[in-house]
């Protein structure tokens, strides 16, 4: 098949690029430290002894885990307002949608992390004199924090792509504008190769960072 | 004179399995008690009790004549505050060590004193380079866990206990995980700390450092102390068969004429 290809008529269109990529970071920025903060609280609620606690952060889990975040989207964007009455904008539905499934899987992720330290630690942590919460917060959370950082960077990359869902009831982040471009130029394999660089250039860097993390984390082995 | 432990009537069960079938023991000021008794015979849990790392079913321990829990219809209730507050008065030294490994030598020891105690920064680190220079480890304060070896570790654990001056310390069996070259490092530490009159308690199957150390040795069999007394007389001419049986089948036992 012949295809030329023009990337000049997809670069013509930078700003409207730029304004993409705003958009991908900025709900990048929210659903990730939403869904990570609020999956470390959920995750610690699945670990806690008493049911009432853990058991609606499990069906929480469980609810948002096995839907399809697209599904969820679609359905904060059009159902959401006729349920409740209220309007909700695409931003809004798309970064629930993103939010609640991040916060679902990384909870598990903290719980796993949390029940992978020995109970060794907790009992050292108790015979010197401290109560449930300190040893959490001083002993068990950053040891856990530390085997957890792989598989929540893989869940940040995740989360980062995940943003293109976005697309989907027209948020400008950079799927959404590189549609639109495609659209006025008929120029959709340039637009879409452009986008999949972007993502690239721009998380590869990020990845390192977590590398640097990981190191730090590391000194004391 | 009051006990720094007063141990009475004191049951322990897991689930329908009775450990613990009516202790009664007093430890005093300056004196090192210690347990033994075969596997299973309840000498952990009777420890555990003692700090709460598990709560007794039954029975009464005073802490320097103060009695941990309240009574309410009979029964003893505990408050996690008030455990928390106990520990720190009892220290308790583990056979697997369980150093926090992501914090240095140094930090390790402070980290009781900052966190539970509230003391300063600056008085938590003089502190423990205090009780590091105690057992020989001042030397390895900016050292992380990883970097120690097992003798090292241990006597690490013994300091960040001791920094938090309790007045009674409990040893589980803390040379057993230890290669044989280091467990007199250890050993010559809390013989150290015997001399220099620290109450303790330890369970050990190190026959010659009881016999050496302790001012009484017990002798736990199926949850109950079955014989007790000065370790001249246990050790060289107990009253029970089982006892000496035990001792027979030690090993390690080899004691001086
Ligand atoms: N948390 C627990 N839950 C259930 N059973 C327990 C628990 N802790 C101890 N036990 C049981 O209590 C009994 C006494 O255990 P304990 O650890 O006190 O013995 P020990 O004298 O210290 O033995 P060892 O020399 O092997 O350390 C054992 O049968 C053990 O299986
Ligand atoms: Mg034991």
């Amino acid at each position: 098949m012949q295809h030329n290809w023009n990337f000049a008529s997809v670069f013509a269109y930078w700003d409207v690029l730029l304004i993409g990529l705003w958009g991908t970071v900025y709900i990048f920025a929210i659903t990730c430290v939403l869904g990570l903060g609020f999956g470390l609280v959920v995750g610690m609620m699945r670990y806690s002894k008493a049911w009432w606690i853990s058991y609606p952060a499990r069906v929480f889990v469980e609810v948002f885990r096995n839907t399809p975040v697209l599904v969820q989207i679609i359905w904060f964007f059009f159902a959401l307002p006729v349920v409740t009455g209220v309007e909700v904008s695409a931003f809004t539905a798309a970064a629930l949608g993103i939010t609640l499934n991040t916060i679902a899987f990384s909870a598990e992720v903290f719980r796993g992390g949390i029940q992978s330290i020995e109970r060794e630690q907790w009992e050292a942590g108790k015979a010197i004199g401290m109560n449930y919460a300190q040893t959490m917060r001083r002993i068990i959370l950053y040891q856990a924090l530390k085997r957890m950082l792989p598989p929540l960077t893989s869940r940040g990359i995740e989360v980062f792509k995940m943003s293109t869902l976005a697309s989907v009831v027209a948020y400008s982040e950079t799927l959404h504008q590189a549609k639109l471009i495609a659209s006025y130029e008929f120029n959709p394999i340039e637009a879409y190769t452009v986008v999949a660089i972007m993502f690239f250039l721009v998380l590869l860097p990020l990845v390192q960072l977590t590398y640097v993390l990981e190191r730090r984390f590391g000194k004391s082995d | 004179m009051t006990p720094v432990v007063e141990i009475r009537n004191l049951h322990k069960s897991f689930g329908d399995l009775e450990v613990l079938r009516g202790i009664d023991l007093d430890v005093m000021q300056g004196e090192a008690v210690v347990l033994l008794g075969s596997s299973g015979s309840g000498k952990s849990t009777l420890l555990r009790c003692i700090n709460f790392m598990e709560e007794p079913t039954d029975g009464r321990v005073r802490i320097n004549g103060d009695l941990v829990g309240t009574e309410r219809g009979g029964r003893m209730q505990y408050r996690e505050a008030e455990l928390c507050r106990l520990r720190t008065r009892v220290g308790m030294v583990f056979q697997h060590f369980n150093l926090f490994p992501h914090m240095t030598t140094l930090e390790n020891v402070m980290e009781g004193q900052v966190i539970v105690l509230g003391r300063s920064k600056e008085e938590a680190k003089s502190k423990a380079m205090q009780q590091l220079s105690r057992v020989g480890l001042e030397d390895k304060a900016p050292e992380y866990p990883a970097r120690l070896s097992g003798g090292q570790k241990q006597r690490v654990a013994i300091a960040r206990a001791l920094a938090m001056d309790p007045e009674v310390m409990l040893f589980d069996e803390v040379t057993s995980a230890l290669d044989p070259e280091l467990v007199g490092e250890v050993l010559k530490t809390m013989r150290q700390l015997a001399e220099e009159g620290m109450t303790m308690v330890c369970v050990t199957h190190e026959i010659g450092f009881a016999y050496h150390v302790a001012n009484k040795v017990c002798f736990l069999h199926e949850g109950r102390i079955l014989e007790q007394g000065e370790p001249q007389k246990i050790l060289k001419s107990p009253d029970s068969t089982r006892v000496s049986e035990f001792l027979e089948g030690h090993s390690l036992f080899k004691l001086p004429d």
